[in-house]
């Protein structure tokens, strides 16, 4: 009856300018559950709440160190994650060898841009299924990235993606202004009160469904150079102190839903 | 007349007798360049307090003869660092071309940040990049016939020099030279920077005259030399080249007493 012509390949424009195929992929994403980066002066966090399939089952990763300085988070499907994270350790690794430095973090996730990108164009090809949060830090100092299907790639002070995610970006917007000097813990803690805010009722943050990634800069003690905190994942009990510690305070939160929100899918 | 293009810059056989054409191997596997042709002699730097200060002289041999006068061998790159090249003039030529279009690249990566000098490659990224480079064409049987010397400043902003040679050898101390200048410049450098901690108290004023008494010892000595030069120097604020400089106070003296050579009977 009403069946959409225009959503057969990633290389077909609807009349109305509309690239469906690439529009899905990025639906994809808000089926993943959701993960907030901040970037400070000093640090780049990345928090994201885990899902399990089943009871029985354990938790599938959200985060994932991609070389010293660089992590990244993802919400959508893990197995297209897989590849771009995969590429993305070559290139970190290859670029390590040849020139003796780290890759700066905008070079990376502008080649994933380009590789993501050129998928939308291509008849036969699909848009990766997944959307990513690049945390890292070079000599620029740290940098949140967010990446898209489309090959969309944006420099963000603080993001969400997922599902339910408008919530967690409206808690960010409050906050803004506190992100540039905050210190590394209390970086950590707006990511959880913000991811606090995506939960459905009668869910709350524990320490299986939780994980924590950092990568900073820490001034050294001696002649005052800066120093590389690796980018480092925290679950289970080394994430405990940190939801303990955004238990039960109501700082900043959105007291009802606003946005798109309401209207949402909403995460099982 | 013989107007044949297969004829065309080779010697007339009527004026010159049969051309040998076996030379030009029709057959056979390929091969790369296995000697170098037009030639560069020694590049030589030396390290002190805030920077660098490199220098190679501006000609271009063609096995003895003096063929190009003004070659300039070392480059900028980046406005950070400086490359010395030694060795195959036509290798040096493309790498330069290739480092012109790494810089661009480079340029143009960094071009929306707030402090592009900080993330850009420096001279110790440069060098391995370069080391990196020749060590693969090495591999390729297919080397790049030139001894590189690199300076600038490492991450940690402290000076950087370092050499990368046609097998991908690379060396680092605080004072380098190639080609003759291993032997003629490196020991009276040496006798200013033996060590880092040495290089450390040297100014400035003292590295430029160390280096340029080393390229005169080069001209009396060298005979692949010139007593034109380039030197560069660098520091925090970038790099300075002067490409035509003129060795000063030369003294011929001692070539009275040297016996042995030429026309003299005694």
């Amino acid at each position: 009856m009403f069946r959409n012509n225009y959503d057969n390949d990633s290389v077909t424009f609807s009349p109305q300018g509309r690239i469906f195929q690439v529009e899905y992929a990025a639906e994809a994403v808000k089926q993943g559950s959701v993960v907030v980066g901040i970037a400070s002066n000093t640090h780049a966090v990345l928090v994201a709440i885990k899902r399990n399939a089943e009871e029985l089952s354990s938790y599938q990763k959200k985060l994932f160190p991609i070389d010293e300085h660089v992590g990244i988070a993802i919400a959508g499907l893990t197995s297209d994650a897989r590849v771009l994270s995969n590429f993305m350790k070559q290139q970190c690794l290859g670029h390590r060898l040849t020139y003796g430095r780290s890759m700066p973090v905008r070079t990376l996730v502008e080649m994933i841009g380009s590789k993501a990108q050129i998928n939308t164009q291509h008849y036969g090809k699909r848009p990766y299924g997944v959307g990513l949060l690049v945390a890292g830090v070079d000599d620029q100092g740290p940098h949140l990235f967010e990446f898209q299907p489309s090959g969309m790639t944006e420099e963000m002070v603080a993001f969400a993606i997922g599902a339910r995610s408008q919530m967690a970006r409206t808690y960010l917007e409050k906050n803004l202004d506190k992100f540039a000097d905050c210190g590394r813990e209390e970086l950590i803690r707006h990511g959880l009160r913000a991811l606090k805010e995506s939960l459905v009722q009668d869910r709350e943050l524990t320490v299986d469904n939780t994980s924590v990634g950092v990568a900073g800069l820490v001034a050294s003690d001696q002649d005052g150079t800066t120093k590389v905190e690796p980018f480092t994942v925290y679950d289970q009990q080394e994430v405990s102190a940190w939801i303990d510690s955004v238990a039960d305070d109501k700082e900043g939160g959105a007291s009802a839903a606003e946005g798109e929100g309401g209207t949402m899918e909403v995460d099982s | 007349m013989d107007h044949r293009p297969q004829a065309w810059g080779r010697p007339r056989d009527d004026v010159y007798g049969a051309y040998d054409a076996s030379y030009l191997q029709t057959s056979g596997p390929k091969t790369a360049t296995q000697s170098p042709v037009v030639t560069g002699t020694s590049v030589i730097a030396i390290k002190f307090r805030d920077g660098v200060v490199m220098a190679a002289d501006n000609l271009a041999s063609y096995g003895s003869l003096a063929r190009f006068t003004d070659v300039k061998r070392l480059r900028p790159f980046l406005s950070t660092s400086v490359v010395g090249f030694g060795g195959d003039v036509s290798d040096m030529q493309f790498l330069d071309r290739h480092l012109t279009e790494l810089a661009i690249d480079e340029s143009y990566e960094h071009e929306h940040s707030e402090n592009p000098a900080k993330s850009q490659l420096n001279a110790a990224n440069l060098h391995k990049y370069l080391s990196k480079l020749m060590y693969r064409r090495r591999n390729d049987f297919d080397p790049l016939w030139n001894q590189i010397l690199v300076a600038g400043f490492d991450s940690s902003s402290k000076p950087f020099l370092a050499s990368v040679d046609l097998r991908g050898t690379t060396f680092t101390s605080p004072s380098l030279a190639s080609g003759f200048g291993a032997m003629l410049a490196q020991p009276i450098m040496r006798r200013y920077a033996a060590t880092e901690e040495d290089a450390a108290r040297l100014s400035r004023e003292e590295a430029v005259n160390v280096v340029k008494e080393c390229m005169k010892v080069l001209f009396y000595r060298d005979a692949r030399s010139l007593d034109r030069y380039s030197i560069a120097v660098v520091t925090k604020d970038g790099v300075e080249l002067s490409e035509d400089e003129q060795l000063e106070k030369q003294s011929w003296a001692f070539a009275e007493r040297i016996r042995g050579y030429g026309t003299q009977t005694v």
